[in-house]
């Protein structure tokens, strides 16, 4: 045992291949993952990261190529066969069953764990809260439905790690977590490698590769471009072998001085909802993006769906371009000219199942017919391609399924159909989440574009980076009310982290 | 986990196909792409391998019979059709058909002028539908509860009625009747209120803001609210808007048969669901056309005249039409997930 070298390879890929149909999904590629390392995985969507791991969960079978497991070749030909080798893979959305325990949902792969035909639930908890020790403090007999998701995604690692895992796969597992929530990730990440596990990270977020992970390799249109050790690179070695060509800046240029206008767009007064939020105060000038920052649980969400009366009861009064609005159901607020994006964009953002065409139009099918309600399928099929061309969206035709595009596409035709009503205010609630990062510097561009042209941007974001690389300004929230402002050389991740999870302007100042 | 592997690598190739989708060819491709195509082409091999097999079978009575058999159940078969795409269900289509036929009946007996009878028999069952909408969409009940108990409801409300018997209705006047019986030319009037509903609503759902809402809101119900739509509105009409066809359905039945059947359409509501299904409606709501969903009735109704004409047994129809059902779906499926 003691001649096993860190530098030995427990998992060892080369030359993989796989196609569907037509398509080459990987077209020979060679992975290494040592003992104990936090190896990431990146590249964009459709790099062919996902089709790789489910390869080596055993979801999919390889048309070619070798894959070795401690030096010996393996054909893994199930999930349940990668388990038992020790492979064990969180995917990226939380499959856990809401209704029933956590030890139950850890346990559910083994569900007997005493050998009788009876449940023991005192063992299986028992045995459920030994590992999840080893993670943070959850009960073991608390629901899945009533944890937040950051516990559930370590109940998803729980699960992960019952069956001796030696090898654990994270797919972008802090894609729904709040910095916080993902530092405590980490830490167990961290500690998980200390004890010898080797960790393959699925990340697009540079700042969490950089800060965590100990090699980088990075996949793109199916083929192995590189791996390096994070501690001899910098981000943007790594976005440029990502997307293969160079992105001189990941963020558009901010509002100069010149460009800064007094002019005032949205006034929001005392806006308020009784459990929730109370008292948000904030104007919107005219050329600026406005950043909304918090913890998740924080109120940004509710206080702008709030705002638009997707929900809750609302008071406060809401100014627009100088006029007092009553808006009573969010058909007034689109008819006032303003939208809300959705975080979700599967879940309430877009008809996936409906075309292009269909989706953009959605919010005001009135523009696109005739007297009498007719839809004018011609009108509807021009205003997709329009606002598809000014977003630089890449699809086949208007009356494709949007859920054929990819995710960054499919973020656009949200966004095209936010702008199909020539909105005057805009709110983006989470506008870049699972987006690669060339389609996240394109939205990033089209924003201040059309901050440019003066319509109201107000981004919301758990990406600190973002907020700070977008907006001219960010007023964080704290537990349903602003907890300040920041703007210009004071935007910095600690001043708003600090804001957000501590306190107010004037507790700071004393 | 399968699932959004297929997604992910679906990706290019649903781009590629689509692209070639464009053009006169592409268009062609499309059509052949399609559901109704396809059921086309099946009940033409039908209609084709029937004339060989059955010298009754390509003649005009048996033809106009079997017009007959699904034109009324068509109509149901809209309203359903149209309540499924918005994500609703509705069991209780067969009692509530028949409940138009008593109330009408009834009221007739009792001196009402059928024509204003039939219209409180349509409005009555205009109601019911409201009521179960606002079960569904204030209460919060699932559509198949709330009309599982109104079909059992209706049903009872009928042999109330009547007593569990039919009711002959032999006074009603011949322009009455001739709505069940008559004909403009060689073409029954049954049949040509069909193609008119069926022609009207196929309009409405594919080109009306209205309908495309329906669409909306059966394809994500949270999505559809959050571009401003009233879903619950839009949910409640439709339920109401089924009910309300059912009425016209039984009014015709009424007048077609000469009597009120308080035990007509007990199954009817299987029936009404497979043929949309078949024709494409999705059980969770956002897909269904109204042409695929006749052509599904269609099929079905195809099916049995040629079942009887060949002798097979009544008990074999049932299992082939539930058989058909299956393999409908079941390619559906196939052809979804290939797609991703």
């Amino acid at each position: 045992m003691s001649t096993v070298d860190r530098d030995d390879p427990i998992l060892k890929i080369t030359k993989l291949t796989k196609s569907f149909g037509p398509i080459k999904a990987l077209r020979g590629v060679d992975f290494e993952l040592r003992r104990g390392e936090i190896h990431a995985l990146a590249g964009e969507n459709g790099a062919g990261k996902s089709t790789l791991m489910n390869i080596v969960d055993g979801i999919l079978k390889p048309d070619s190529g070798e894959i070795r497991l401690d030096g010996v070749p393996i054909n893994i030909t199930s999930p349940a066969m990668a388990q038992k080798l020790g492979i064990g893979f969180v995917h990226q959305e939380i499959a856990l069953c809401p209704d029933i325990t956590v030890a139950e949902n850890i346990f559910m792969g083994v569900t007997n764990t005493s050998r009788s035909p009876l449940m023991d639930y005192r063992a299986l908890e028992r045995r459920a809260g030994e590992i999840l020790h080893r993670l943070g403090d959850i009960n073991p007999a608390a629901l899945v439905g009533t944890l937040p998701i950051s516990q559930q995604q370590l109940v998803e690692i729980a699960k992960a790690l019952t069956l001796d895992c030696r090898v654990l796969i994270l797919d972008e597992p802090t894609a729904a977590l709040t910095e916080r929530e993902s530092r405590v990730l980490f830490d167990i990440m961290r500690k998980l490698a200390a004890q010898g596990i080797s960790i393959i990270y699925i990340s697009h977020r540079m700042v969490e590769i950089f800060e965590n992970c100990h090699r980088v390799t990075v996949l793109r249109d199916g083929q192995y471009i590189t791996t390096m050790n994070v501690a001899e690179t910098t981000p943007g070695d790594v976005v440029r072998a990502m997307v293969g060509r160079v992105i001189d800046s990941l963020y558009p240029p901010k509002l100069t001085a010149e460009e800064q206008s007094d002019e005032i767009i949205l006034d929001v007064r005392g806006l308020t909802e009784r459990s929730r939020f109370s008292d948000v105060s904030f104007s919107l000038r005219r050329g600026e993006i406005l950043g909304l920052a918090g913890l998740i649980g924080a109120g940004r969400s509710e206080i702008v769906k709030g705002l638009c009366r997707l929900e809750g009861e609302v008071s406060g009064e809401v100014t627009l371009h100088g006029r007092r609005l009553r808006l009573r159901h969010y058909a007034d607020s689109i008819a006032a000219g303003i939208v809300y994006l959705s975080e979700d964009r599967k879940g309430d953002g877009l008809f996936l199942d409906m075309s292009i065409a269909s989706n953009v139009s959605a919010l005001k099918l009135e523009q696109v017919a005739r007297g009498g309600g007719i839809i004018d399928e011609r009108a509807e099929a021009d205003q997709a391609e329009t606002l598809g061309a000014r977003l630089n969206l890449k699809y086949g035709h208007v009356g494709q399924q949007v859920s054929s595009l990819s995710g960054g596409n499919q973020q656009k035709v949200a966004i095209a159909k936010m702008l199909s009503v020539n909105p005057k205010v805009i709110f983006l609630d989470e506008p870049t989440r699972g987006v690669d990062v060339g389609a996240k510097a394109e939205i990033h561009r089209i924003l201040r574009d059309l901050a440019r042209t003066g319509v109201g941007i107000v981004v919301i974001s758990s990406e600190l980076p973002e907020l700070i690389g977008v907006c001219d300004r960010v007023l964080v929230v704290r537990e349903g009310r602003l907890a300040g402002e920041v703007t210009g050389e004071a935007m910095t991740e600690d001043r708003i982290m600090y804001l957000a999870s501590v306190g107010n302007e004037r507790r700071l100042a004393s | 986990m399968k699932a959004e592997e297929t997604t992910t690598m679906a990706t290019p190739q649903a781009e590629k196909m689509d692209r070639t989708g464009s053009g006169a060819a592409g268009t062609i491709r499309r059509l052949l792409r399609m559901r109704e195509t396809g059921l086309i082409l099946i009940i033409l091999v039908l209609f084709i391998a029937m004339s060989f097999a059955s010298p009754y079978f390509l003649t005009w009575n048996n033809m106009r019979a079997m017009a007959m058999a699904f034109a009324v159940e068509g109509i149901v078969v809209v309203g359903m059709t149209i309540l499924l795409i918005s994500g609703g269900i509705d069991l209780s289509v067969g009692s509530v058909t028949a409940l138009a036929m008593v109330i009408a009946g009834l009221l007739f007996l009792n001196g009402v002028d059928p024509w204003i009878a039939s219209a409180m028999a349509i409005a009555a069952c205009t109601a019911i539908g409201a009521g179960m909408g606002f079960f569904v969409t204030r209460v919060g009940l699932h559509h198949f509860i709330v009309s599982l108990a109104v079909m059992v409801i209706a049903r009872g409300l009928c042999l109330l009625g009547t007593g569990g018997r039919p009711i002959g209705l032999y006074t009603l006047p011949p322009e009455f009747k001739f709505i069940g019986q008559g004909s403009i030319g060689v073409i029954p009037v049954v049949i040509v209120i069909f193609v008119v509903v069926v022609l009207v609503f196929d309009f409405l759902l594919r080109r009306t803001t209205m309908f495309r809402k329906v669409f909306y809101t059966g394809s994500n119900e949270k999505a559809a609210a959050y571009s401003g739509i009233r879903t619950k509105k839009v949910v409640f009409l439709t339920t109401t808007l089924c009910s309300g066809l059912c009425g016209v359905a039984g009014i015709i039945y009424m007048a077609r048969f000469g009597s009120a059947q308080p035990t007509f359409g007990i199954g009817m509501e299987l029936n009404v669901i497979a043929a949309a299904v078949i024709g494409g409606a999705s059980l969770s709501g956002g897909t269904g056309t109204i042409l695929g969903a006749i052509l599904g009735t269609i099929l079905l109704s195809v099916v049995s005249s040629s079942l009887a004409l060949l002798d097979v047994s009544v008990y074999w129809q049932d299992i082939i039409r539930g058989s058909i059902l299956l393999s409908a779906v079941t390619i559906d499926h196939y052809i979804n997930k290939r797609r991703g």
